[in-house]
This record gives C-alpha cells, sequence and structure tokens, in this order.
C-alpha cells in the first residue's frame, strides 16, 4: 500500500491524523509529515484517515 | 443475501452509508438514488478553494472505494414518496422500489428569501451547478451582495474579495457567525474581513431587490441602497424530507432519531448526515441536526451497524453513538477550526489561549465543564484540545 499526499492541497488540518497516528502526523512546525508505506495492517485505518480529509488531499494506492 | 437496502440522497452521507455497510458486512443489493446527476462531491470547496479556481466535478468529486463498485447509482432522479408500513419508495418516473432497509440520506436544501424584485443575478450555493454559476459571475467587475453572516455567507465573501470584487455583507444579527462563535470571536473575524475590504452592514436585512429583469442593487430595511448585479442569498437552509410525509414521523427539523440513527419506532429505517436529528450522550438526551462535514462519515458508520442489527445480519452493539462533532472554515489565509459544541457553551466563552486578532483558542462552556473549542491557526495545539473534548464535559 502507497499512500500520496497532494501537498499542493493538503492545508494541514490534521484531521488524518486522528483516523491514523501511526501514519500521519501534525510536527512541531504545524505541518503534515507521514509515512508513504505503512504496513498492509494499517489498511483501514489509512483508507479512513483518507476520508476524513477535509481537502480529500490523500490517495492511496495497491 | 437477496435482501435490498435503498439508500434515499447520493451525497456525502449516502456514499459513506454504502462503503460502511460494504464494510459491516452487507452482501446483499444496494441501491442508492439521487436527484443531483453527479456521482457523491464534497461540498465545502463549492464556497472556498473550487469557488475561487474553477468548479468541476472532477475537483470535488469523492474517492470511490473498490468496496462500493456494485452498488447501483440511479442519479438524476427524485423519490417522490416513500410508504415505510409497505417497505417501498416510488420514483419521480414513476418506478417503485422495494426495500428491506432504508437510509434516509436528503440532506438540506437553501432557504430562499421570500424578497420581492428581479430573480435573475439571485444565488445560493449548495450544489455543483450553483457553484459553477455563482462563478461565472464573480470578478473584479462584480459589486456582490451577500446576504447572511454565517460561515457560508462569510466564506463566500471572503472568496468574492480574493477575486477581486467589491463586497457586501448584510445580515439581521449584530456580529457574523454569531451563533455559534459569540460576540467577541464574531466581532473580531468581522475585522479581519473588514481589513481585507469587505463592507457589513448588519442588524438589517433586504426589503426589496431592485432592477427590470435582473438584480441591479437592493433596498434595506432601514431604506439604505445599494447597488449589487450580484446577489448570494446564505440564510440557512432547510430539510429535504417532503417525501417523508405521510408517514406519521416527526420531520419537524430534519428526521427524528434515537441514538443509534433508527428512525424512532421503525426498525429497518436510518437517517445519516445533515438530515439526521438524534440525541448525543456526550451533552445530554436532546436531539439535535449537526450541519457538520464530519456527521455524514459518523453517522453512517453507526446507522450502518443498526441496519444490520435490524436485518437480523448481526448482534446488537450497545455502545453509545456519541461523536465529537468537528468543523471548519477557511476564509483567506484563516483556518477557523471548531470541535464539539461550542453553541451549548455560549454563556461561558473565555480565550484560552492567544488573543481574538491573531492565533486563538476559545474555549466554550456549560456548567462550568468546556463543551466546545474554537480555534483559529495555533495548528499544534489542535490535538490537545481535541483529546480534552474527547474525554467529556466531565472531565474539565
Ligand atoms: C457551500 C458549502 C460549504 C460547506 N462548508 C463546510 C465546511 O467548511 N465545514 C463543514 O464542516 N461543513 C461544511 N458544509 C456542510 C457539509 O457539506 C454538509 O454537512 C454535508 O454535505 C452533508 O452531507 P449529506 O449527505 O448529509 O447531505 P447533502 O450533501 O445535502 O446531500 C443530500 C443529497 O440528497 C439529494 N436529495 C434530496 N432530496 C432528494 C429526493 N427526494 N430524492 C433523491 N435525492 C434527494 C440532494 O440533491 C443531495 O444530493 C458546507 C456545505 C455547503 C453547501
Ligand atoms: S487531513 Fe488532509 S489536509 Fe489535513 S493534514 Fe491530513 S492530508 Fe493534509
Amino acid at each position: 500500500m502507497k499512500v500520496i499526499v497532494d501537498m499542493d492541497v493538503c492545508k494541514d488540518h490534521g484531521q488524518c491524523v486522528f483516523s491514523a497516528p501511526e501514519v500521519f502526523q501534525i510536527n512541531e512546525n504545524g505541518r503534515l509529515v507521514f509515512e508513504a508505506e505503512p504496513d498492509e495492517s494499517l489498511r483501514d485505518a489509512v483508507e479512513e484517515a483518507a476520508d476524513v480529509c477535509p481537502l480529500q488531499a490523500i490517495t492511496i494506492e495497491g | 443475501m437477496g435482501q435490498r437496502i435503498v439508500i434515499a440522497g447520493a451525497s456525502m452521507g449516502g456514499l459513506r452509508a454504502a462503503e460502511r455497510l460494504r464494510a459491516s458486512g452487507f452482501m446483499g443489493e444496494i441501491v442508492a438514488v439521487g436527484d443531483e446527476t453527479h456521482m457523491p462531491y464534497n461540498r465545502p470547496p463549492l464556497s472556498k478553494e473550487a469557488l475561487a479556481s474553477e468548479v468541476t466535478h472532477e475537483a470535488v468529486a469523492f474517492r470511490l472505494r473498490p468496496a462500493v463498485a456494485d452498488v447501483t447509482w440511479r442519479l438524476g432522479v427524485r423519490i417522490a414518496s416513500a410508504d415505510l408500513a409497505a417497505g417501498a419508495v416510488r420514483l419521480a418516473d414513476g418506478a417503485e422500489l422495494a426495500y428491506d432497509g432504508l437510509v434516509i440520506a436528503t440532506g438540506m436544501r437553501p432557504r430562499r428569501l421570500p424578497t420581492p424584485g428581479p430573480a435573475l443575478g439571485r444565488h445560493v450555493v449548495r450544489t455543483l451547478e450553483d457553484a459553477c454559476a455563482l462563478r461565472g459571475e464573480l470578478g473584479p467587475d462584480a459589486r456582490v451582495l451577500v446576504i447572511g453572516a454565517g460561515f457560508i455567507g462569510c466564506e463566500v465573501a471572503a472568496t468574492a474579495r480574493l477575486l477581486g470584487a467589491d463586497v457586501t455583507v448584510v445580515a439581521p444579527e449584530a456580529v457574523p457567525m454569531r451563533r455559534p462563535l459569540g460576540d467577541d470571536l464574531g466581532a473580531a473575524l468581522q475585522r479581519r474581513h473588514e481589513r481585507q475590504g469587505i463592507r457589513f452592514l448588519l442588524g438589517r436585512t433586504v426589503a426589496a431587490f431592485l432592477g427590470e429583469d435582473r438584480v441591479t442593487g437592493a433596498e434595506l430595511s432601514d431604506g439604505t441602497r445599494l447597488d449589487a448585479n450580484v446577489v448570494v442569498e446564505a440564510v440557512g437552509s432547510a430539510s429535504n424530507t417532503e417525501w417523508l410525509d405521510g408517514n406519521g414521523l416527526d420531520l419537524s427539523d430534519g428526521v427524528l432519531c434515537d441514538n443509534a440513527l433508527r428512525v424512532e419506532g421503525r426498525p429497518g429505517v436510518v437517517a445519516v448526515g445533515d438530515v439526521a436529528r438524534f440525541p448525543n450522550p456526550r451533552y445530554d438526551g436532546v436531539a439535535r441536526r449537526v450541519e457538520h462535514w464530519s456527521i455524514p462519515t459518523d453517522t453512517a458508520k453507526r446507522a450502518a451497524v443498526t441496519l444490520m442489527t435490524d436485518l437480523g445480519l448481526s448482534g446488537h452493539d450497545p455502545a453509545p453513538f456519541t461523536p465529537l462533532p468537528t468543523f471548519w472554515s477557511d476564509q483567506y489565509d484563516l483556518r477557523i477550526q471548531s470541535f464539539g459544541t461550542p453553541a451549548l457553551g455560549g454563556d461561558d466563552i473565555r480565550v484560552l489561549e492567544g488573543d481574538l486578532d491573531g492565533e486563538v483558542v476559545v474555549g466554550y462552556h456549560r456548567d462550568g465543564a468546556l463543551v466546545g473549542v474554537v480555534m483559529i491557526g495555533l495548528p499544534s495545539a489542535v490535538a490537545r484540545y481535541r483529546a480534552e473534548l474527547m474525554r467529556g464535559p466531565a472531565a474539565a
């Protein structure tokens, strides 16, 4: 599973963080950082993160 | 197998319901009926980013999970009526659809002003078509009159201003976004809008629109006359529930549901999204509708479990449904985020961090307990306040 975040679209809302904290984090500068190839066991959480992103900036491949 | 669930309304709530039904293991047929011609799309950008650039379905369409590939979408057709006792809905084209389970996800439509005057040049913003029509009229030559100073009104005003238009906001309340933000934060946001060049004429309403075929201006309740060639009516919304008339439901404000999103006394019928009025034990037993983007996803999750139980496909999930309402609004470069239910804490509002004219966290309290937080900026503090609200009012 590959996670892609369109950083031109992402506005660091941080909603994704609440659904999949293992994959998405907001750093101390308030910017999004994320794990691009998370473990398959996190798929549900990542799907949910993609759903709750207000900007719909997250896509999942594979 | 062999069971059919009909989803009424093919927007965010309808899509999320279909996804959650599949995720809960429903293997039967799912038919989603929607009167818009598009596959489900995201509305918030219609007053923000999309309105500022280009409004296309592609730009706002929701991602479709593979799990909903076999859902039947009947788009561009309205449900005219429902017979809940018989378990069937009738479509405007005359077709009848029987169901074993029904998801009500018909959402809201904008209220229109009964104000006399020409209709041409008057807009609302709910659908893609609405936003396209408005986008076509916005630009440096536009003189825009926004009626209503709630979130959608203020967002449209900000976007129109970014596009170079001359913008005036008229509303009956004394400060914008007063409900739920309160006087002080509302006034602070007004100052920010004014600094961008937006004019506010508050404490007034529009008495008449001026012009022959097309709006050329408006006369306000205090006699003021304004020039305007584009009018945006952002004066709230009404529930799309007429199709449910005649079934003995409480439709006084959306569809009354229990905490499991089941329509009162109707096993196999649930409501989700903007139209669902349900009690949230996080606060009290009062049923409320919540027009926030987080709610279609949260309610669909719970409603799918309820339907699975009612259809005899899974056991009962006894956990109470206590979603934390989450809302955001973007105006210029300002990110306004709200967690919880600030409107319940309107009598005890405190600045918790920062200051009202910069980055700020405002807390709303009921009986001394924190029930809602509104933040401007301060992204690194979001998680902390959200966690505090998740623990519940009792902990504050
Ligand atoms: C311009 C705008 C900006 C917004 N911005 C924000 C924001 O910044 N933050 C936030 O939290 N929320 C925002 N919201 C609110 C958010 O978009 C809604 O909460 C969400 O769209 C609700 O989804 P829903 O599926 O419940 O209802 P809706 O999206 O209203 O969907 C209902 C669907 O049912 C269809 N329908 C109605 N009646 C029938 C019928 N009889 N037969 C068939 N189909 C029918 C409708 O046409 C519609 O497609 C905004 C809303 C708008 C309009
Ligand atoms: S929720 Fe979306 S916009 Fe917000 S940080 Fe995550 S990816 Fe970015």
